[in-house]
Parts: structure tokens; sequence; C-alpha cells
């Protein structure tokens, strides 16, 4: 299992080293003369030629992307332009922890009622439930969730005035009021996610509970919500974690619309800014740690499979 | 093996399972006509027939396997003091399921669940169906996995269904469905993805441990001479009507129905375990006979078979369904 | 939507997909046997109606400003009511249908081709090339179509036609990922070794063979992928960084009103509905193409 495991690691490292380039790349694409950028308006030829050499643009391609990934493991990721603040500290620091808290909370409520509803509906196979839960997956996988997001500011918000609609509180420092932020985002980013709980516990529920072993444990006596919750779930882990892995990715670029529907300061909001101020560096920056962490995770993923399934472990 | 079967066990009075009449209809098809079969206590029964026969069906509805909306179910199957298995509800179930009646499943591979430990199956079993403490019912699964001969039973305990052998695994079904001492074991096929070596130590192993408890025990087989060797007595299943019912050893030695006979002829001369008729198969749910299902492939068939149902009429210790049965021998 | 309608007509099915399945005799027609899916393709139908007779159906010019007619609830002269400009929303929906599916279907067309080359590339290949372009796919993957597609429009700036190459570009790594899975399959089937063995020339066995076997897979994949790319789309025009006002384009029309929900809650409203209900059809219908003619799922059931 530990080939197997260095195999995927291997793997993992060579996608994180095409995304780099592609990062890289992405810079050196970019139009426009970063240099003439930073300089403004009035310059002589000098100060162009120093701060160019200064940034390394004078050197060949691919010492510069050597160099530009080495600053870039050791978290030197550069300074923003406009803002003249450290990228890392802005992306890493800021960014990323609103866009991970509503990302945790969303998944969170995206299994706690996708897999019950999934559930359900593999039970009532062919009922008016599986048909009603059908619907509500496929509007809720369907339906565009900065639109959602906007519905639920009207209704909640303007309508009854029940919920925040704007900004974010971290619950690391006030976490009923940080909660209380995220109930709206929330909902709006995992609606999309829970339908596709939805069909994918349904689809594995339905095999699993034509198993021998599920009627076998029926006839060992055990009541019905334990052979559906202890021996069917347990069985459907695998699908229902790799969907979660393989749509993380949805997850993300759901959260970039999202938290510009509800103004939060998160890695979204961030990337959009950059593209409308043609801050290219933070751009990439965004780009590449939506990558890594998708790439991560689903390592994770891959990783975990044994542990989920007693039959993949070494004898 | 033989000499298993040869103490007969003394039928009581009042049979522990008396299932009459039972129909079992799934969509247009009745896919069980009829049967009527008692068992009394401590006693063996095998039920013999082709693959589709619905002996499997039979044992299913005994465990209440079958849901009410998948099949329509009429008859009685009654279970000592209870008097209609069908009509239990799911409470009523519980208190029977696992406890008074349990059931070993055809491929213990795919009836172990996957994620769960052997220990950890048949230890919730223990302590959910009996109570038992943590400790004692870890102690009680390894006098049971003992029992059912396994070595190293500790070790077993912590081991998953796949990384046992397919006799291994079940041994092991035999241990959880024993491990409530029920009065009524199901025992569906046990042997038929096992190598032929260990099918006959599965068998014995089944046998010696029903008879130590005093327990009743339904097989459900098809190779004629298997049952013979190790049931009481039989009864012969063809699409869903019992052909004919009786003591293993008469039964083989002098099968009266016309049915039976060729069953016998099939494993005695070809000496296989898989039943192929020589002529062709049994007619499909849609265009059964309104007699006698056998009809159509019976070489005694009468003009009144196809049309009337031949009703299982008792003939010394045996029960014969057949207007023209072979002569006794 | 030419390309739904020829996905449904049975006879595209191609041989491989018959001979499997065994048919038994023609089912009821598909139309009666889906309900949903009807009437999905019927408002699908209806939105590529307005798209292609927007002119001729828009009450106004979906441009013209009226200072007379701003924000105007729904009802009354102007049916959806108007925006912060006095523009006919109405009008701006139904040419924003032109924009949604314009962009929608040639950026699927693009993602199509490109995902056909690089799947048929990684799925021939053998060795460490196969390795390679696995992990480049890969790599395309691990970025979220919107991502990717906002890293594109970073490069190449605003507009219609950055929009459309920004989300097919995005859209090549999930096609590929299928149609390579496809030449798999059909790779590992008989007649093609045995086209190698008859020493046929690869290119032919690649244009007669593996190409045919890919194609109908793919069209099923372009039909569910329209809803998809209509999505990213939208959401980059949502953000700001996609086609530029006044185009009228509805993903740019809910950002629009955004910030007049509370008092003009129309303005985000009505295009977000007809975004929300082109998607949902789309979806629906998808869902049926696909469960009738992926071979796949006709296995597993």
């Amino acid at each position: 299992m530990l080939a197997q495991a260095a195999g995927k690691i291997a793997q993992t490292l060579v996608v994180l080293l095409i995304v780099s380039i592609a990062s890289f790349s992405l810079l050196k694409l970019a139009p426009g003369d970063p240099v003439l950028l930073m300089l403004g308006s009035e310059f002589d030829q000098a100060s162009y030629d120093s701060l160019n050499k200064a940034l390394g643009l004078d050197q060949p391609v691919v010492v510069q992307y050597l160099e530009w990934l080495g600053s870039f493991v050791t978290g030197d990721w550069g300074i923003s332009y406009v803002g003249r603040a450290d990228i890392f500290n802005l992306v890493v620091r800021e960014a990323l922890p609103v866009t991970l808290t509503l990302t945790a909370c969303s998944l969170g409520l995206a299994i706690l009622i996708g897999v019950p509803v999934g559930v359900l509906s593999a039970v009532k196979k062919d009922t008016i439930w599986d048909a009603a839960a059908a619907v509500f997956a496929l509007t809720g996988t369907a339906f565009p969730s900065f639109f959602l997001g906007i519905l639920l500011i009207w209704i909640m918000g303007v309508q009854f005035g029940a919920f925040p609609v704007m900004g974010f509180v971290p619950p690391w420092e006030d976490f009923w009021a940080g909660l209380y932020h995220l109930v709206l985002p929330s909902i709006t980013l995992s609606t999309f996610f829970i339908g596709m709980i939805v069909r994918v516990t349904r689809a594995a529920l339905v095999e699993v509970l034509d198993q021998p072993y599920i009627t076998a444990a029926k006839a060992r006596g055990e009541p019905g919500w334990r052979v559906v919750w202890v021996h069917g779930v347990r069985n459907i882990m695998m699908p229902i974690v790799t969907v979660i892995g393989l749509q993380l990715g949805g997850i993300l670029q759901g959260a970039v619309l999202t938290e510009t529907v509800f103004s939060m300061p998160g890695i979204g909001q961030m990337l959009t800014n950059a593209v409308l101020g043609r801050e290219y560096m933070l751009v990439q920056a965004g780009v590449m740690l939506t990558a890594v962490l998708f790439i991560l995770v689903n390592l994770l993923v891959d990783l975990s499979y044994p542990f989920l399934d007693p039959r993949l472990r070494p004898r | 093996m033989t000499g298993v079967s040869s103490d007969v066990v003394r039928v009581d009075a009042a049979p522990l399972l008396a299932i009459d009449g039972l129909t079992l209809e799934r969509g247009q098809s009745r896919i069980l006509d009829g049967v009527s079969l008692t068992l009394g206590r401590g006693e063996t029964l095998a039920l013999v027939g082709e693959s589709g026969a619905g002996k499997s069906t039979i044992a299913f509805a005994l465990m209440g396997l079958i849901g009410r909306t998948e099949a329509r179910i009429a008859g009685k199957m009654r279970f000592d003091e209870v008097d209609d298995l069908a009509s239990l509800n799911e409470r009523g179930w519980s208190r029977l399921r696992g406890r008074r009646i349990a059931m070993v499943f055809q491929d213990a591979g795919a009836a172990l669940d996957p994620c769960y430990t052997v220990g950890g199956q048949l230890v919730s079993v223990l302590r959910r169906q009996l109570g038992l403490g943590k400790r004692e019912a870890r102690e009680r699964a390894l006098a049971l996995l003992e029992g059912v001969g396994i070595n190293d039973p500790e070790a077993r305990l912590s081991a998953y269904p796949h990384e046992l052998s397919g006799g291994m695994q079940q041994r092991i079904m035999v241990a959880i469905a024993l491990a409530c001492n029920p009065e009524l074991l199901l025992a569906d096929e046990p042997t038929s993805a096992l190598d032929v070596t260990i099918q006959a130590q599965i068998i014995r192993l089944i046998l010696t441990e029903i008879r130590a408890r005093g327990a009743s025990c339904v097989f459900v087989l098809h190779d004629l001479a298997l049952a013979s060797q190790s049931c009481d007595r039989i009864v012969v299943l063809y699409a869903g009507q019992v052909m004919e019912a009786g003591p293993s050893r008469g039964i083989l030695e002098n099968p009266r129905h016309p049915y039976t006979r060729l069953l016998k002829s099939c494993v005695l001369e070809i000496g296989t375990t898989t039943l192929d008729p020589p002529e062709g198969g049994v007619p499909s749910y849609d265009d059964m006979p309104a007699g006698c299902r056998f009809a159509t492939r019976c070489p005694n068939a009468l003009q009144r078979c196809v049309a009337e149902r031949p009703p299982l009429a008792p003939e010394g210790e045996r029960l014969i369904a057949c207007f023209n049965p072979e002569p006794r021998s | 939507m030419a390309v739904t309608d020829m996905s449904l007509d049975p006879s595209v099915v191609p041989a491989e997909n018959t001979k499997n399945a065994a048919r038994k005799p023609r089912r009821r027609s598909v139309f009666l046997r889906r309900p949903f899916f009807s009437l999905a393709l019927l408002v699908a139908l209806g939105f590529v109606l307005c798209a292609v007779f927007a002119p001729f159906i828009a009450p106004y010019d979906p441009t013209a400003q009226s200072i007379e007619a701003m924000m105007q609830p729904p009802g009354g002269e102007h049916l959806l009511g108007t925006d912060s400009f006095g523009k006919d929303i109405l009008s701006r929906i139904i040419f924003g249908a032109r924009y949604a599916l314009t962009i929608g279907i040639v950026a699927v067309l693009i993602g199509a081709g490109g995902g056909l080359v690089l799947g048929v590339a990684a799925g021939l290949s053998a060795g460490w090339l196969e390795w390679a372009l696995m992990r480049l796919i890969d790599s395309i993957l691990a970025l979220p179509s919107l991502i990717l597609a906002i890293a594109v429009i970073a490069i190449l700036g605003q507009g219609v036609d950055k929009v459309i190459l920004a989300v097919g570009i995005s859209l090549i790594g999930p096609f590929s990922r299928t149609v390579r899975s496809d030449v798999l399959q059909v790779k590992a089937q008989l007649f093609i070794e045995a086209a190698h063995l008859m020493s046929i020339p690869r290119l032919t066995v690649i244009r007669r063979h593996i190409l045919p076997n890919v194609f109908f897979p793919l069209l099923v994949q372009i039909t569910v992928r329209i809803s998809e790319a209509i999505l990213v789309s939208s959401s980059l025009s949502f953000l700001g960084i996609g086609v530029s006002p006044p185009t009228p384009d509805w993903g740019l029309m809910i950002a629009e009103g955004r910030g007049f929900v509370s008092f003009a809650p129309w303005m985000s409203g009505m295009p977000g509905m007809a975004l929300a209900i082109l998607l949902v059809a789309l979806a629906i219908v998808g869902d049926a193409v696909r469960e009738e003619f992926d071979p796949k799922l006709k296995r597993a059931q």
C-alpha cells in the first residue's frame, strides 16, 4: 500500500508542477508590462532598467520560472501593485480563512441534508418521496447559485429581515454572530452540492440495499434503521467521499459567486477585484491556491479509500 | 454422513412449523402455488427441486424477508405459538428473527457485511439479541467460533470477511445463525458456493450443531442425494408446487412421483449436482398449466393432469400429488 | 439546439449500441414515457425561438434608455418592468436568450473539439506519453471551470468573444476525460485488435473505428454540458468580468439589479428566473438524453 500511496503522491506532485507552470505563464501571457504598471506614468530608462533587473525580468524564462517557483513555495508571493500589500498575507491570512469557513459550513450543511434525503429516496424507492427527492436534487444542481443567493437576500433579508445579508464575521472571534452571518451564504452555496449528494447517495444505496449482506442483517433480526444506517450507509461512504472530492471544484467556484453576492472578503471577491484591477499576480495566487486545494483534497480522498473499505487494505 | 440420517427423530404431535396452502404472487406470476408442509421439533427437512422451483422463496417468506410491496402472500405459516408469520408486523418479527428463526445464506462471502469485522458482526448480534455485556459477548463469540471449528478464534474475531476462505466464511455464518440458539434454522443452499470437499464438512457441522441444540432445520438443496443423506424428510418442489413429500430414504429408493424419479435419474446416472433435465424446461409463469405444473414435461401425464390439479394425497408415510404415480416397488 | 434534436432521433444510435443492448421491440415514444422531459424540451425550444426571432418578439429596443420609465414595476406598458436606466426588462431577457444560447453552444463546441483531440490522444497513446497526457488532463481538471475561465479572461480581457473562448477552454478538461474513457472502452474491443492484426494503418483505424464510436457519447455530453457553459458564462458576467454593459446579458442584468433588491426586486428577479428556468429545463433534457442513450448507464440498469 505504501508503494501505491507513493505513486499517488508522485502523480500529485507532477500535476502541481503543471499547474504551477500554467500559473506562471498566466503572468507571462498577461497583457501589459508589469514594470510599466509599477512605475506609473513618469519614469526614465534607468529606473525602468533597474526595476526590470530587480524583478529578474532580464533573465531567461526558465530561470524566471524556477525563481518564481522557489519564492512561491517559500511564501514570497510578491507585492500587490495597487495596495502595496504582501500578497501572501492578503490571500492566505485574510481571504483564505473566509473561503474555507464558508466552504466547510456549506459542505457540512450539504452532507447533513443531502445524505438523509438520499437515504430516504433510496429506501422509499419508486414512491412519491423518491420522485420529490429527485425533483429537489435536479433543481438544486441546476439552479444558478448566485441568483438563489439574491432570492434569499430578498426573501429572508428584505422581506422578513431574519438574517444579515452582507459581510463576514469570523466565527473564531464571535462564534454566534459568525454563524448568523453564515446562514444565508451557506444555504446558497450548499444547494448545488446537496443535489449532488442526494443523487450519489440514492444511486449507491439502491445498489447496496440489494446486496445479500443487507438481507442477512435483516435476517439476524437487526431493526430497519440499523440495517439502513449501519450496514447500508457504511457501505456507500466511498462514493460519497469521492463525489465530495470531485465536486470540491464546484463548491470552490460556487464560493467565488456566493462571496460576491454576500460581499464576503474571500478568495472569490479578491479574484474578481484582481481581474478588474489587472493585478495578475493576485489572480495567479488565487488560481494556484484553488488548484492546490483541489489537488490536495483529492489526494486525501484517494488515500482515505483503504480506511473506508477494508477490502482495499493490505492483507 | 449416512450415519447421521439413520437415527430418525420422532415427530411430535404438534409440529413446530406448519405451512398450509402458501401462495405467493409477484405481479402476474404465481411463484408458489399452495405449498403445504410441516416440520416437527428436532426434525430436519430438505426442500428439493430445480432452481426456480420456489425453494428459497419459501425460506425467505419464513423469515419475513419478502416485502408486502414485492409480492402478495396468501395461506398460513404457523410457527409454534405464532398463528401466522405472514401477518406479523415489524415488532413481532423483531422477536423472532435471528432469535428463534435464523438463516444461513447461500453465499457467505456476500452475506457478511464487508465493512465490519467478523467479531463485530457476531458480537453485535449477541449483545442486541441476548443483552450480553461487552466482555460476555466476546467470550460467547469465541466459544461459538470454536464450536463451528475455527482455529485461532481470537485472531478471526478481528478479521474482515474478505480475509477468510469460503469455508471459513460459511462457518462464521453458521456461528452467527446459531448465536441465539434458534428453534428453527433455515439453510438456503449453504454449500452451493463451496468446494465439494468442504460442502460435506459444512452440512455435517450444521447437522451436529442442530442436533446438539434440539432445533429443527429446513435445508434448501437441489441435490436429491445430498438431501436424502442429510435430512429426515424431503419435500420435492416443482415450479412452486409440492410434488411429493416423505421420509428421505423412501423417496430416494422408491420415488413415486414422475418428477422425483426424473430428479433421481439426473443425480445418480449423470452424477452431477446441477440438474439439467433431459427434455424441455420449466414453462414460464405466464403459460403454466392450470393443473399439475409438471404435466407439460411428464412422461406419465394423463389428459386430466393439465386441467385438474392432483391433490397432495397421503400414501403410507408419504404425500404424493399425482394422478398417475409410479408403481410401488 | 439542433444537437439536442439529433441526439433524440433513435436512428442516430450507432450500430455498436444497438448490438449490445439487444433491443426490445420499439417502445413507446420517449415523449410519452417522459412527460417532464417533453415539457422541459418545449421550454428549451421556446428559449431558442426567442433567441432566433428576438427582434420580432421584443416590444422595445433592449438597449434603449428612457428617463421617464425608470424602475417601473412589472405590468402595464412594460410587462416585466424596467431597470434603473429605464430599459425594458422583457426585451432585454428576450435578447439575452440570444447571448446565453450562442455563448453556451459555441463554447461547448470549442470545449468538445479540444476535449476530443486531447481525449483521443490520451486514450490512444501508451507509456510515458499517456501518463504525461493524463497528468495534463488532471491539472486542467484541478481548476474549476469558473476559476479557469476567470484566469483566461484575466489574460484576454472582457467581451462576448472572449467569454466564449474562456468558457470553451474551461470545458476542455471535463470533455477530454470522458472522451478518453470512451476511447479506452472502444480500444479494448476485439475489432480494434483485429484491425491492427490486419495491419490497417493506425490513422485509418482511428478514423473508421475509434472516432465514430466516440462521437455519439460526445454528442450526449454536449447536450448535458450546454447548461454548464451557460451557467459559467452568466457567472462571469455576474461577477462583472464577462460581457460588458449595456449588452443584454442575464448575468449582467442580475448583477445590475443586485443593489436594488430591496425596492426593485424584479430587476434581478426577472432575468434570474429566465436563467433558472432555462438551466433547469436543460438539466432535465440532459438527464433524459443521458439516461436514454448513454450505453454506460444502460449496462448498469
